[in-house]
């Protein structure tokens, strides 16, 4: 055979390549790394079990879950862990968007300093993120954690880089304990920080503190468990300095009133052994979506992710969702067929 | 990575000489930058005449047709090549309008970039980018002047065409390979050096540009990384246009009895500083767009700070990071007019740098980019 | 010897000294950069790198076979487009365009070639990304394409330029036509440096991944729809470098290696292509 021949059979294949996956639903979404662990566990095992069905989700951050699903329209669903507000929804090109949990979980101070078993007080904390604590050995720092040798070196404070849900959290929690951070901070996916590194995802923030010495920063649960980070325990409302736990974050929950729309802050509960920075996170559908088999798609994944797949939230360090609550989900969620 | 250059044999220095006796009759002064033809420079290539043949149509009447075909193909080709830089300019200015309509040229440059509250401030991101390519370039020009000089007047053939070799592979690496090496082997090596710095006894930490807390990601990672990056294309543009310094210069520099150091410093790079200029535009237009491999080890912080060990952001950086991720149209719109200053910049850096090389009659033998 | 010779002399030599630090610091980084990939990539190139699909965060294995393959097909694309067009416009540019045209479409290129690649992919992006609403692997492949045009144009044209007029007025001398003349004669003399310049802007842009970033965007599936998001290696090194996983750094050396060997093998056989067209030109 010449090599023209070569050249002309090697392109036929590559331009009939797609065909083959003619069969297969394509679904994609976009949204927080806040939930990236769990939900790559979830599509991944999803798909074993349906080979057809491929869910590609890009965690690009909370806020590029929300534009790219509400207003780009280039993907299928959207994912947050801070919900959307009355103005981004209006402005939203499908409507109605549904909120619907998928999981809690909780967001930990973490840091890298040689001394460990470290605690934080709110007011410590948005301290810090406002710059106004910036050595370790800081009286602030010393108050909450009483008979510890604090090393006398700065603060390395980093913080995200892009716009996301677990920022929301965090700023919102700071904000609700310190007047002076929701004053100069004040609460969104994207905050303009006045000091500190940016890391990209929760993966990125993680990454930086745990190679910078001195660093602080704040991530989701598992994300400092899945890479041995030190994280440390809050002050909660009834003054107990509690861990992220399954048990601590449910507790979070426990209290809260959960509107029609599954829209609401469960940041700095009241009640003890509540973990004060906890949060759910919630994906974007809507009925609206024009392709019909992957709203199906979509829907039958939820099915089986609210029910199924919760048992995969304990071992990743998210809580599962109440059961009462996920029975009022389903009602929604059939919304989708 | 090096086209396939003619190096002109003849050219090298022949060495240092004894400097000669005080010359007993006067001689006439030889100007220094006399363009005098060269005597044992090889006999030029007959220059052909580059009126293409193929103005005319042949008058036979088979392959006419498929002529004009040909040549409206090819035509096509390279209009459409041609009509990219057009293409490029007017889809970027059109995705920035939205955001000059909203904020204008003035906004761009406040200091305040918040997104989600409507501020398009890009002065830290210029400030970033400017200061990485400064620190890049103060170290790369130098650097890859003295290599130069070092490849075309001290060292032998054979060894400098495989350090030339070497220094170009560096710019076939990818920039993200770059930044993986950065992450994990440069910025450690910066962050102790960072420490000892900051732990001096000379108290060196409050000199402003010391000043800060020793992370290792920042301004001077970055800046070492672009360095690392610049100094293939000065390395070899200066090489071209230190070998076409014509061997007359030297031997009248030896003629009035220069050392070689004396010869390379007053006669051989006076004469050729046109095209290290050249070549330092070259360079500084590549790290200017440079992405990734600063994006992994700036820091992301959006801030003004003089000093080497604080982190900033370049406006490739904050284009990389957020587009995916901007809150709105308005927002995206703002990022692409961020990449229309750089492409703006770009072109204009390479326009000029082109043009002085043109100028020094290199004309268009210039060495490949890689990204 | 007088006292301000010897003073010259011994400065002469300090400053050549100076400069022969210059290159050994020169090159240290590109020593020092192979030394590191090979040392933590090597142990994480397997056959599973291949051969499997990418894990959850925080499991271990997995491979890159997705992006691998996506690079392939991206890359690939691009060049279906990008080597034609940029060969058909240095035939044009050496063989049918006036000086004026010629050295104002070369100035051209050199331009482009300068333009940052993040800005290409933010024209295809909007180009094409915006349209299709979605991100797909053909909007990477149009971005790489932009970027390896002006490479393939100037090497092309360079290689074409050195073909020795002779050729061609022997060829019109024959009576063939033009057409023919510059495909069958001269390109296929110039046939090894337009190879070489094929090779390294294939190369060029196996690397690249700012582009990719917000057109081909990523799959952690193996796709190969030219319309549906697609991981491409760089990307997924990107990604992996950094995260905070052990793992994924590996893998990230691994993949490293991976693309250096591909990219330094291109690069080195293209100049054995060239010294060795070369060398049967002069036996």
């Amino acid at each position: 055979m010449t090599s023209r021949t070569f050249i002309r059979a090697g392109l036929a294949a590559l331009l009939m390549a797609p065909l083959a996956f003619a069969q297969t639903i394509s679904v994609s979404g976009a949204g927080g790394t806040f939930i990236y662990p769990l939900a790559s566990k979830w599509f991944h095992e999803y798909n074993v079990l349906h080979p057809n069905i491929q869910i590609n989700y890009q965690s690009i951050g909370s806020g590029g879950g929300i534009r790219q699903f509400s207003v780009e329209r280039t993907v299928d669903f959207g994912e947050t862990d801070g919900p959307m507000n009355d103005q981004q929804l209006g402005e939203a090109k499908i409507k109605p968007i549904m909120h619907l949990p998928l999981a809690l979980g909780g967001v930990v101070p973490i840091y890298n300093l040689s001394v460990h078993g470290l605690r934080f007080s709110g007011e410590t904390l948005a301290n810090i993120y406002l710059g106004k604590v910036v050595m370790w050995d800081d009286a602030a720092i010393a108050k909450d954690n009483p008979g510890v040798k604090l090393p006398a070196e700065p603060i390395n404070i980093v913080h995200r880089a892009d716009g996301s849900g677990t920022t929301y959290t965090w700023v919102d929690f700071l904000s609700k304990v310190s007047p002076d951070f929701h004053k100069k901070i004040g609460v969104g996916t994207s905050v303009t920080w006045p000091v500190g590194l940016g890391g990209k995802g929760n993966e990125g923030v993680a990454g930086l503190v745990r190679q910078t010495p001195g660093a602080i920063g704040y991530v989701e649960l598992i994300y400092a468990l899945q890479n041995k980070i030190a994280y440390a325990p809050v002050k909660n409302t009834a003054g107990e300095y509690v861990n992220a736990s399954l048990e601590t974050v449910s507790a979070a929950a426990a209290t809260a009133q959960i509107p029609a729309d599954y829209r609401v802050s469960i940041t700095n509960p009241p009640g003890k052994g509540a973990y004060p920075i906890s949060t759910f996170t919630w994906i974007l559908a809507s009925p609206a979506l024009p392709d019909q088999t992957k709203k199906k798609a979509i829907h039958d994944f939820l099915v089986w992710a609210l029910t199924k797949g919760q048992s995969y939230s304990k071992d990743l360090g998210y809580a599962p969702l109440p059961k009462k609550l996920v029975d009022r989900e389903l009602k929604d969620v059939a919304k989708l067929q | 990575m090096d086209l396939p250059t003619t190096e002109k044999p003849g050219s090298r220095s022949p060495g240092p000489v004894a400097p000669p006796k005080a010359p007993t009759h006067a001689m006439p002064p030889l100007s220094l930058s006399a363009r005098v033809p060269d005597a044992d420079a090889p006999p030029p290539v007959p220059e052909e005449p580059r009126r293409p043949l193929a103005t005319r149509f042949p008058k036979r009447s088979s392959g006419r047709t498929a002529d004009l075909i040909f040549r409206l193909a090819t035509g096509a080709c390279a209009a459409a090549v041609a009509g990219l830089i057009v293409v490029a300019i007017v889809f970027m200015v059109r995705g920035s309008i939205p955001a000059f309509k909203d904020h204008g040229l003035g906004a761009i440059l406040s200091p305040e970039w918040d997104p989600t509250n409507q501020k398009y401030g890009a002065l830290t991101f210029l400030f970033g980018t400017a200061y990485t390519s400064l620190i890049g370039m103060m170290i790369a020009l130098p650097l890859g002047v003295l290599t130069a000089v070092a490849l075309v007047e001290i060292l032998p053939h054979s060894l400098s065409k495989v350090i030339s070799l070497a220094v170009e592979l560096l710019a076939a690496i990818p920039s993200v390979l770059l930044g993986l090496w950065g992450i994990f082997t440069l910025v450690p090596l910066v962050r102790s050096f960072e420490v000892s710095i900051y732990k001096s006894p000379l108290g060196l930490k409050n000199i402003p540009i010391f000043s800060g807390s020793p992370m290792g990601v920042g301004f001077l990672a970055a800046g070492l990384l672009l360095a690392i990056m610049a100094l293939p294309f000065i390395l070899s543009v200066t090489r071209e246009v230190l070998l076409q310094v014509p061997v007359s210069q030297r031997e009248a520099a030896y003629a009035l009895g220069a050392t070689r150091w004396q010869a390379i410093y007053n006669y051989i790079l006076p004469y050729s500083w046109k095209g290290i200029f050249g070549a330092g535009l070259l360079g500084l237009a590549r790290v200017l767009g440079e992405t990734m491999a600063v994006t992994m080890v700036i820091g992301n912080t959006p801030q003004i700070k003089a000093s080497l060990f604080a982190s900033g952001y370049t406006l490739a950086s904050v284009i990389a990071n957020e587009f995916t991720e901007a809150p709105s149209i308005l927002a995206i719109s703002a990022l692409i007019s961020l990449g229309l200053i750089l492409l703006v910049v770009s072109i204009l850096l390479n326009a000029a740098a082109r043009l002085m090389l043109i100028y020094l009659g290199r004309g268009s033998s210039s060495p490949r980019e890689a990204k | 010897m007088n006292r301000g010779h010897v003073y010259r002399k011994i400065l002469g030599r300090i400053m050549e000294g100076v400069c022969l630090v210059a290159a050994v610091i020169a090159v240290l980084p590109l020593f020092t950069f192979l030394w590191h990939l090979f040392a933590q990539g090597f142990s994480s190139l397997s056959f599973s790198m291949f051969t499997q699909l990418p894990m959850p965060p925080g499991e271990l294995g997995g491979g890159m076979k997705n992006a691998i393959l996506g690079s392939v097909l991206v890359v690939g694309l691009a060049t279906v487009v990008g080597i034609p067009v940029g060969i058909g416009a240095a035939i044009f540019m050496t063989e049918f365009a006036g000086p004026t045209i010629a050295s104002a479409l070369r100035f051209a290129c050199d331009v482009l070639s300068g333009i940052p690649s993040i800005v290409m992919g933010l024209l295809a992006y909007q180009i094409v990304v915006v349209p299709m609403h979605h991100f797909s692997a053909v909007s990477g492949s149009v971005a790489l394409a932009f970027i390896m045009l002006p490479v393939v144009v100037i090497t092309t044209q360079e290689m074409l330029y050195l073909v020795p007029h002779s050729l061609r007025e022997a060829g019109h001398a024959l009576g063939i036509p033009t057409w023919r003349i510059a495909s069958s004669i001269i390109l296929r003399a110039a046939a090894p440096g337009v190879l070489t310049g094929m090779i390294l802007s294939v190369s060029r842009i196996a690397g690249e991944t700012a582009p990719m970033l917000f057109t081909a965007f990523g799959n952690p599936y193996l796709s190969l729809d030219p319309k549906s998001p697609i991981s491409t290696l760089p990307h997924m090194i990107f990604n992996y470098a950094i995260s905070p996983y052990d793992d994924w750094h590996r893998l990230a050396w691994g993949g490293a290696l991976l693309l250096v060997l591909g990219i330094l093998g291109a690069t080195l056989l293209s100049r054995f292509i060239l010294w060795w067209h070369q060398r049967s030109l002069n036996t």
